[in-house]
């Protein structure tokens, strides 16, 4: 029986208890992350982080959530009303819809009844996720534009240029697992990594999810949208209160959600490690949910670490790189996947398959040595000329005459 | 075959639900698309006018086609029609005089042709033709269905479809492309030009404007060491309006402690 048609079985209230409990890991997950990500930063950055609140400061989160719900909730005088109370709910609403389709567990036993923890199976599951994540721009577009000002305008129209250049990437970077799965729907991705998981498979593609999501969740090193120095705080410039929270609650349960969904296409699901493969029955099966948070947890870890490592982007860098390499990147890529499968699928000999994987590769080698060598070239041609030595002390520049310390210090 | 007709005809009980909830929002969205002043609650209501026809096709089985119009349209389409929107400006209102004479018989002209168009066109898809049934269309799935159909039958229609929105994506940039002189000068070209300069006296950055007991804003000028106002600490911009003050009145006095 398949995983759609095991759901399919389901009586209502079972759907209903899903429902619930997948609402209720979310909400968790979103403050023990944003408590998790302060210690590690803090940990990154020799602090001790937030610790006062509970052991290990667990209940920080929750205590800030209570603070700003009862702060002075402010709509600007200019805001449109109607739209500014809508952005919000837009965004904490959509984040939450795509947890509907990603599958938890293996087959489990919940209150005597047979089924697993994912609230539907669809043949477009993937595709259901993008959709809703577009729908989830309009949170932010509208929030710039209903504040009436120009630093959210900005903010809005920068982070969802942002977000909607990346889902193209994102969206590439699945047509190599729907290929090779031969299905867009998530269970059926997860049970076609029993063998090899698509990271390693599908490296390339791995990788361009790995850097879209981030760019998707407008997270650091590509948050742009809330440049401090720049744009005050970005869309949400004007929120105050419980709105802002949502907003706040929006942007975590995002990034557990794309975590979610590259666990899922990439890191086998809920599926163990492989050689842990017996794992998987222990505590009649729910055991597969803890190796499934272990991913998302890892994901959620290297979103961490990107912010307290990486500086952010300029603007015009960041759309470059999006645009101009992941975009180009990724379409060879599928066509490379694309014409494997068809060989590999049409029996193909084996001589046919190594030809075309050489082929390719040299060709790669050949077209990023040409690249390289017109790159070396073009440096070599704008080399430093003369510059009159300065007249106060400064580092030498590098190609330019070696002023030595007495000639500086004399002028 | 009456029988099988009725049979697809007849609407299951949650569907109907479904249907007599949201068809009157989606009717109501589409009228006030067309009643709202401001554009971008209209464009908002469009939108929300999309999705409800997205559910209604999930409702009837065409999944894939459902979850594409939210991606296509309401995702990218509409996206694009806000972006205008809101960078055109919030009060802007069209102007209702035609700058282009007879545009307005010629769409008229154009609005009934398409609507003849598509109406031939799904009469001659529906009246008189057997009907088949989803379960039947989508028994090898519908995703699978719809890809059959797309790249076998309907190739060629496909490709001059895709054709075609490249040409028009094309001529956009082209009518939208302006040729400049020179290049834009980037950070980069910038940062190299300071230090490739005669002198590298500003190689740092020119000097940030006054700050003061008194007064901290962008138009009065920073005093170098030796007391005198710098003009490159202040926008150029500013000096040429006029709006630059003297940094004179804003330095505290050293006032005279008078002991009793």
């Amino acid at each position: 029986m398949s995983t759609a048609e095991l759901i399919g079985t389901d009586p209502g209230w079972i759907t209903l208890v899903k429902g619930l409990l997948i609402f209720i890991v979310c909400v968790l997950a979103t403050l023990m992350s944003v408590w998790g990500e302060r210690r590690i930063v803090a940990r990154m950055q020799q602090r001790l982080g937030p610790n006062r609140v509970g052991p290990f400061g667990l209940v920080q989160a929750l205590a800030d959530g209570v603070k700003l719900a009862l702060k002075e909730d402010l709509i600007p005088k200019a805001a449109d009303r109607i739209v500014f109370v809508i952005a919000p709910i837009i965004s904490a609403t959509t984040c939450f819809m795509s947890f509907a389709v990603i599958p938890l567990s293996g087959k489990v036993t919940l209150f005597g009844h047979e089924t697993v923890m994912q609230l539907t199976d669809i043949p477009v599951g993937v595709l259901y996720v993008l959709a809703i994540a577009s729908v989830g721009v309009y949170g932010i577009v509208l929030a710039g534009w209903s504040s009436g000002s120009t630093y959210p305008l900005l903010g809005g129209l920068r982070s969802s240029a942002q977000v909607i250049s990346y889902e193209v990437a994102m969206g590439l970077s699945l047509v190599a697992v729907f290929i090779y799965s031969g299905s867009m729907s998530t269970a059926e991705i997860v049970s076609a990594q029993d063998q090899w998981w698509f990271c390693v498979t599908l490296f390339p593609s791995f990788v361009i999810y790995a850097i879209s999501m981030v760019g998707e969740t407008n997270r650091a090193p590509f948050d742009l949208a809330e440049a401090e120095g720049e744009l005050v705080g970005g869309f949400h410039t004007e929120y105050s209160s419980l709105k802002f929270a949502l907003f706040f609650l929006a942007e975590y349960v995002n990034i557990v959600a794309v975590s979610a969904l590259a666990t899922t296409l990439f890191l086998g699901g809920y599926h163990a490690l492989p050689g842990l493969g017996f794992t998987e029955s222990w505590l009649g099966g729910w055991f597969t949910v803890i190796w499934f948070l272990a991913k998302v947890i890892f994901f959620f870890f290297i979103f961490v670490w990107l912010r307290g490592t990486l500086p952010r982007l300029r603007y015009d860098q960041f759309m470059k790189f999006g645009w101009k390499v992941l975009i180009p990147f990724s379409l060879a890529w599928i066509l490379i996947v694309a014409t494997l499968r068809v060989l590999s699928q049409q029996g193909a000999p084996k001589a046919a398959v190594i030809g075309f994987v050489v082929g390719v590769v040299l060709l790669v080698l050949a077209v990023s040595t040409l690249f390289e060598s017109s790159k070396k070239r073009r440096i070599s041609n704008d080399a430093l000329g003369e510059v009159q030595p300065p007249s106060f002390p400064v580092p030498a520049i590098p190609g330019s005459k070696t002023i030595t310390r007495t000639e500086q210090l004399n002028g | 075959m009456s029988n099988l007709a009725l049979e697809v005809g007849r609407t299951l009980q949650p569907e109907a639900v479904m249907f007599w909830i949201l068809a009157p929002l989606a009717v109501a969205a589409a009228l006030g698309m067309l009643f709202v002043k401001k554009a971008v609650h209209s464009a908002l209501l469009l939108a929300w006018v999309m999705i409800t026809l997205a559910i209604f096709y999930i409702a009837q089985d065409a999944l894939f086609l459902g979850i594409v119009q939210i991606i296509v349209y309401t995702g990218a389409v509409m996206m694009l029609f806000l972006f205008i929107l809101m960078l055109v400006g919030v009060d802007s209102s069209d102007s209702l005089v035609e700058n282009i004479r007879g545009q307005r018989p010629a769409s008229i002209f154009a609005a009934i042709g398409l609507g003849g168009l598509i109406i031939s066109l799904i009469s001659r898809a529906t009246l008189g033709v057997e009907t088949i049934g989803l379960q039947d269309a989508n028994s090898a799935g519908n995703v699978q269905a719809i890809a059959q159909e797309l790249f076998t039958k309907y190739v060629w229609a496909f490709e001059v479809v895709s054709a075609l929105l490249i040409t028009a994506a094309l001529g956009a940039m082209v009518l939208a492309h302006s040729t400049s002189t020179k290049s834009r000068t980037a950070q980069r070209d910038q940062s190299i030009a300071r230090f490739r300069g005669a002198s590298l006296a500003t190689a740092a950055g020119l000097p940030g404007s006054g700050v003061y007991a008194l007064h901290n804003a962008v138009d009065v000028p920073a005093l170098l060491p030796d007391g005198s106002p710098a003009p490159t600490s202040i926008s150029a911009t500013l000096d040429a309006r006029g709006d630059m003050l003297s940094s004179k009145p804003f330095e505290l006095e050293a006032k005279e402690v008078e002991e009793d």
